[in-house]
């Protein structure tokens, strides 16, 4: 018989309740994954109410006040509160983004915050991302270039040939949308998924770097590049707006071209 | 009821703490270089604080007009109100030029003029001509240039194979009488210990901008490395200087760039004065940012703020075409939009002076090697520790930082740090071994803080010291605001025996990783506090109302600041190097300071 259920340490279990002591006021419920590492439980779903009235206006905000003045044992990544650095990526109400750009008002009243889905958790809403790490690396995403420069000055490069940059180098590595994929649900042991695909397009189209054959060499492969199936829910999810499936439909469309 | 820690052992010729700009910068120098490098980091590379850096990275590149090094560091030396090291100033701004053309080189994607090279725009002090015209100085990736550098050096990073240990967070340098031997760290994702021991350890933590309560740095800027030197019994450097940069976002604190006004934005108060206009009649907009600081803060508190408070004032660049703002501006546009909830196009952003960077830190020479005082009271070197980036005082930027030399100084003396030690240290040398007693006192130290089972829970005691900061040590400090600090922070510090830490484990406890950082924050207030009422003058950011003139017979000197375990500190001075490194230039010899 094939198993069909959830391991036994991925079912969640109804956790903890921490009501507001004051019932009368604008509360908002948020229900966080909990994982303990150390201490052998199951993972569970803690609830917590907090007072909107005396909290600032985005997620990170309410689980800043959660860590502080409620459950100081909950445990997630944050740093730029601005949404450049990239390590607040969590699920946040069924949909992968930052915690610190996300308005509690766009929300409602309830809200469920999990972890970016399909990853190993370390604890809580801090995931393992070094696979993805490892993934980024092998794209070898660095200037390559044979070209040589004049004396002591920078390269040139056209404003036009810069823009092709745009929307591009922007990317903050947050993994929400490779994490949205669910072909790199499947697959990511093989398929690079969307946001490590973008950061290949970056360096393909990059006016200075000559290493294009041998990076359309390195992609041209049934898992790593092909096993986006265009779902699009890469550029649906990516909070700083940019759009990893266009720059796989230009890769795959550059591998065309060479081809004919 | 000490628990036994087992630890892990490395060893490596040069330990690196800190993967942001200056970290990094140096891990790459080093693999370069052929030493053996461990790189130790509490966050993702990409993660740290110098992602957020906007406006540019400073170099006489005169890509849009005439320009000299020499103008860079008469504008640096004026800016640092003659409290920045001169040798050091110019070093910095002769490496600057090479230290762009590096970026280009590994592939940063600057924002380009139509002849295809580097796009420079304007930045507040940066003249031409000794301060004669306006220079166009500050290299360009649209606004979003700390973002640009600091993927661009995590790649080369990668390209050199650097040995990176992330999510690790150093607790404490092991150190004796004869200096450092490395660090002990944890790893937050396995919950373990380890002795990282080197011949030379590198600290590159950043600044302390969360010692304040509203601040534009990362809630990762904790002052690790201060709070590390410190209690390993090492003085801080000029920490009575703060930058507070005019335009954090008002109410979320958000950084927006001072590029705006480089690209011809400017402030108005609530009657729609341009008002920089009366403090600094010839760069206006664009004077240093300790003198526009200050003049919103005049602004505010004679009552002519914007909004219902009347407490904040407005930033237009509205005015501006909408192709420019969306080509060099487009980070902010966003920004506005999602913490102020406005367009940038159409309104003026509310903005208000919030603390941003930390002139002050670990003191070193223009090698990046850290230094204190000898027996004579001359400066001597710290064997095995250096320091580079925010956590450093070289000092290059004195009493007041000016905009894009701080993207710069991680660049020229996280290089400057790889070199030292591809000259001095020797591949796989042994470093001498670590005795059980050096490291004994980190495990107690991190056991006690990890079973804390007081009443007050840190976070509490960190608002407390963040509040405290804010009202007593801001724009403008007096003698008795910072008296009133100094009692404040003795009581918080004496609260700590009372700490509450809550989560016991080992994995990932970023409750306890708080407390530790929370002791390296308030170790940076308290040091703060001292040295600025110590020092009776006024001095770029560091303005004193009871004493508001600059006084250079008596306090044209750097602060040394040593902390001891029961909270209370030890100060001593060191002469400002007013000799330049090379005879091609001439000292700037102190005059007034006027934009």
């Amino acid at each position: 018989m094939p198993q069909f259920r959830l391991p036994e340490n991925s079912r969640v279990q109804l956790g903890r309740h921490y009501p507001s002591p004051d019932p009368g006021k604008r509360i908002c419920k948020i229900s966080i994954y909990r994982y303990e590492p150390d201490a052998s439980e199951k993972p569970r779903l803690d609830r917590y109410e907090i007072e909107l009235d005396h909290c600032g206006p985005m997620v990170l905000d309410a689980l800043i006040k959660i860590k502080n003045e409620i459950d100081p044992t909950l445990a997630f990544r944050r740093s730029c509160r601005e949404g450049v650095c990239g390590s607040c990526a969590m699920n946040i109400g069924g949909a992968n983004t930052l915690a610190c750009t996300k308005a509690l008002s766009e929300l409602g009243t309830k809200i469920a915050i999990y972890p970016l889905p399909h990853l190993p958790v370390v604890k809580d809403l801090v995931p393992d991302l070094s696979h993805f790490y490892a993934q980024y690396a092998s794209i070898q995403p660095w200037l390559k270039t044979e070209d040589p420069v004049e004396g002591d000055r920078e390269r040139l490069q056209s404003p036009e040939d810069r823009a092709r940059l745009d929307g591009l180098y922007e990317c903050i590595l947050c993994a929400c949308c490779s994490t949205a994929c669910p072909s790199y649900w499947w697959n990511s042991d093989r398929y690079l998924g969307p946001a490590i695909l973008l950061q290949a397009y970056r360096w393909l189209v990059d006016s200075r770097d000559t290493a294009t054959g041998e990076r359309l060499d390195q992609l041209q492969d049934p898992f790593r590049l092909y096993r986006c199936h265009t779902i699009l829910n890469c550029t649906k999810t990516c909070p700083k707006g940019l759009n990893p499936a266009q720059a796989i439909a230009a890769t795959k469309r550059l591998l065309v071209e060479r081809e004919s | 009821m000490s628990t036994v820690y087992p630890l892990i052992e490395h060893e490596y010729d040069v330990l690196v703490i800190g993967a942001g700009g200056s970290g990094l910068r140096a891990a790459v120098g080093l693999a370069e270089a052929g030493l053996k490098t461990a790189c130790l980091t509490k966050v993702f590379p990409t993660r740290s604080h110098t992602v957020a850096a906007q406006g540019g990275i400073s170099a006489a590149l005169g890509n849009m007009g005439e320009d000299h090094w020499s103008w860079h560091m008469y504008d640096t030396i004026k800016g640092s109100d003659w409290l920045g090291d001169q040798d050091a100033i110019e070093f910095m701004c002769r490496e600057a030029i090479p230290a762009v053309i590096e970026l280009e080189r590994y592939g940063l994607p600057f924002s380009r003029l139509e002849n295809g090279k580097i796009y420079q725009r304007a930045f507040g002090g940066m003249t031409t001509d000794f301060g004669k015209g306006v220079a166009q100085r500050t290299c360009a990736a649209a606004d979003r240039t700390g973002h640009a550098m600091l993927h661009t050096l995590y790649q080369q990073a990668i390209r050199h194979g650097v040995e990176f240990y992330i999510e690790y967070y150093a607790i404490d340098l092991i150190a004796d009488t004869e200096g450092v031997l490395g660090a002990v760290a944890w790893d937050l994702s396995q919950g373990t210990l380890h002795q990282f021991r080197a011949q030379s350890t590198i600290l590159a933590t950043g600044g302390y901008g969360r010692t304040y309560f509203s601040c534009t740095s990362a809630h990762t800027c904790t002052g690790d490395g201060n709070g590390m030197v410190a209690r390993a019994g090492y003085p801080l450097q000029d920490m009575e200087f703060v930058q507070f940069h005019p335009t954090g976002i008002y109410g979320a604190g958000c950084l927006i760039t001072e590029g705006v006004r480089g690209e011809g934005g400017f402030l108005t108060n609530s009657t729609g004065e341009k008002f920089m206009e009366r403090y600094a009649p010839h760069a206006k907009d664009l004077a240093s940012r300790d003198v526009v600081s200050r003049a919103i803060t005049i602004e505010i508190r004679e009552g002519r703020g914007v909004g219902t408070h009347k407490d904040h004032v407005d930033l237009h660049l509205e005015h501006l075409d909408p192709k420019i703002i969306h080509e060099r501006l487009p980070g902010i546009t966003e920004t506005a939009r999602i913490f102020a909830g406005i367009d940038a196009t159409r309104e003026p952003i509310p903005v208000l002076p919030t603390v941003h960077y930390n002139m002050g830190g670990i003191p070193t020479n223009i090698h990046a090697e850290a230094l204190t005082l000898g027996k004579d009271g001359k400066p001597v070197t710290i064997s095995g520790l250096m320091a580079v980036g925010e956590t450093a005082c070289v000092s290059v930027h004195g009493a007041n930082r000016l905009g894009s030399n701080s993207l710069l100084d991680l660049m020229v003396f996280g290089r400057a740090a790889a070199l030292r030690c591809a000259s001095t240290l020797e591949q796989g040398h042994r470093v001498r071994p670590v005795r059980r007693t050096m490291v004994e006192p980190i495990f107690e130290r991190f056991d006690r803080l990890r079973h804390a089972d007081g009443s007050s829970p840190t976070a509490m005691l960190r608002e407390r010291m963040q509040k405290t900061m804010q009202s007593e040590a801001s724009v403008f400090r007096t003698g008795e605001t910072l008296e009133q600090a100094a009692r404040e922070l003795e009581a918080i510090w004496c609260a700590c025996t009372d700490l509450k830490v809550h989560d016991r484990s080992l994995i990932w406890n970023s409750d306890l990783a708080e407390t530790l950082e929370f002791e390296n924050l308030l170790a940076c207030a308290v040091t703060t506090v001292s040295s600025a009422l110590m020092r009776q003058e006024s001095r770029g950011g560091h303005a004193r109302e009871d004493y508001p003139d600059r006084d250079d017979k008596k306090w044209l000197k750097h602060s040394l600041i040593w902390l001891d375990k029961k909270g209370q500190t030890r100060m001593d001075y060191r002469p400002v190097h007013l000799e330049t490194l090379t005879p091609e230039v001439q000292s700037i010899p102190p005059k007034p300071r006027v934009y």
